[in-house]
């Protein structure tokens, strides 16, 4: 068997994601100071409250822009397949580590999907919402209901949103080697099996089996 | 100056200073007296500084055509047919409500931009806007205004200013019918309720007061010669609250998030002591071949009777 590593992201891929990260951060945090007074102090990391609000949507705006970059990038591979329901239905195992009894899975596993799916749609309603809450270009086309709409809308997609990025998050800690894979690209073939091993199939699949040793050359 | 007299303040979580306790003043705005000379509209124009871009006549009235950042108070001209057949010239005098639970101070997330007085008024302090227009969100009566020049929510101040020394508001000392007045609230009130008096027995039977409960009553307060439909007078909310829709998004629902990203991290972090990482045995780099010499005790032996004929 090679003992050669494996790409699991090409460099376009990983600055895709980075950059996404980035967004999301800044947006995010800029955001949570107009979520809760609570959180207002964060305003000061922007330089106050109005360039919060004047930085906010045009952060958000970039980071649906590339965000859209990875869904070009990572979409097929995030089709559900039969195995992804019986590996959710054993979601406590994966919990606990005990991946045996659980199916191997594609390049991604059902929870990585749901975020994926999660992720999209977060996304389509904080650009639609926010676009109508946009007070300096966009709100006087909108009536009063759409308006608050909009604002609810977008406050719940913001949270499920930040929600669903500390579970990736913590997955990316829990998981030894998956943050090293969006970081340099590659991971180990054992790393590969183990995660993913349908996507393992796949990608050593035109790998012929180890040549038998010969004598030639040497 | 510091404001002793603060009983609510905009995304603020503890209590405002507030150990003033001031009476509660309201101005009155009777309909039934107003003859639409917008004197009121002048009167807080000059008082406050404030010069609007003189518009088009759309052929209306009203004059401008709306409420704008440097326009806080208008006329709206309605004319409204009665089932007797005769035409009523309805007046309203528009601007801030000041309403006692101000949608706008829930909805602004900026602390200390909007913040309501002791004695009901409800100011919004510009120094503390940061322009996002939430307070629109949240104003049931649709009166304020975002500035394009600054960016900032401008209203009806109830001529705080005024107020504060001792004064009526500008369009209140200008008004030449007495239409529009100020005073406590109680005594307010207690004026209207004699003009209601007048106006039944003018057989206006369904005038009355407008002070709606859904906003905790307000400060600015009309009587009507209508008041069972107060929409006649251009739109006037008949039971003006809080949206639902706002309330959800600025009460409790926030906190409870907040709660919850909280509890994610938490849940996380816990994981990660009890059930620790998740690393992969790696086999790249098999054990080299086993060369130290093994004592083997004969006695023992291991038999695997499918051993050696498996495939």
């Amino acid at each position: 068997m090679s003992n050669k590593t494996i790409l699991r992201y090409t460099a376009n891929q990983r600055t895709n994601h980075w950059l996404v990260a980035m967004l999301f951060f800044m947006a995010g945090l800029s955001g949570l100071a107009l979520f809760h007074p609570a959180l207002f102090w964060l305003s000061n990391l922007f330089g106050g409250g109005p360039w919060t609000r004047i930085l906010h949507p045009f952060m958000g705006v970039l980071m649906f822009v590339l965000f859209l970059g990875l869904v070009f990038r990572f979409w097929r591979a995030n089709y559900f397949i039969a195995n992804d329901r019986t590996w959710l239905r054993r979601i406590d195992r994966v919990l606990v580590n005990d991946e045996d009894s659980v199916p191997p899975v594609g390049k991604y596993n059902a929870g990585q999907k749901l975020l994926f799916w999660t992720l999209l749609l977060c996304m389509l309603v904080l650009l639609f919402s926010g676009l109508v809450i946009w007070r300096a270009y966009f709100s006087e086309y909108f009536g009063i209901t759409s308006l608050r709409w909009a604002m609810l809308l977008h406050a719940l997609a913001g949270f499920v949103l930040i929600l669903s990025i500390i579970v990736h998050i913590y997955a990316g800690i829990w998981i030894k080697g998956s943050v090293s894979a969006m970081m340099h690209g590659w991971v180990s073939r054992a790393w590969a099996r183990k995660h993913h091993e349908l996507w393992y199939r796949e990608v050593t699949r035109d790998e012929r089996p180890d040549p038998p040793m010969r004598k030639k050359g040497h | 100056m510091a404001s002793q007299d603060i009983v609510a303040r905009s995304a603020t979580t503890t209590v405002p200073s507030s150990v003033r306790n001031l009476e509660e003043v309201a101005k009155l705005i009777d309909t039934t007296k107003c003859i639409g000379c917008k004197a009121c509209q002048v009167a807080c124009s000059e008082w406050n500084e404030l010069r609007d871009e003189v518009g088009h006549n759309h052929g209306t009235y009203d004059n401008p055509q709306d409420l704008t950042a440097e326009t806080w108070t208008l006329m709206r001209f309605t004319e409204h047919e009665t089932d007797a057949g005769n035409l009523e010239w309805l007046i309203r005098k528009d601007g801030c409500m000041h309403c006692a639970e101000p949608g706008c101070l829930a909805a602004c997330p900026s602390p200390g931009a909007i913040i309501k007085h002791a004695n009901g008024i409800v100011d919004f302090n510009q120094d503390h806007c940061i322009g996002c227009g939430y307070c629109i969100t949240g104003c049931p009566f649709n009166i304020p205004r975002i500035s394009q020049k600054d960016h900032k929510a401008y209203k009806c101040t109830l001529c705080s200013d005024r107020v504060a020394v001792g004064l009526e508001p500008a369009c209140v000392k200008t008004c030449p019918t007495g239409a529009i007045v100020f005073g406590s609230k109680e005594d307010m009130k207690e004026h209207a309720a004699e003009r209601i008096v007048d106006l039944k027995s003018r057989g206006f039977d369904n005038a009355g007061l407008y002070d709606p409960a859904g906003v905790g009553g307000t400060h600015v307060m009309y009587v009507l010669h209508h008041a069972d439909t107060p929409t006649l007078y251009a739109g006037l909310p008949s039971d003006p609250a809080i949206s639902p829709l706002v309330s959800l998004w600025k009460g409790v629902s926030k906190p409870l998030a907040l709660l919850a990203m909280g509890a994610a991290v938490l849940a996380g972090f816990f994981h990660y002591v009890r059930v620790g990482p998740n690393r992969v045995e790696e086999d790249e780099h098999p054990d080299p071949p086993d060369t130290s010499v093994h004592t083997v005790d004969p006695s023992v032996h291991t038999f695997d009777p499918r051993g050696e004929d498996r495939p």
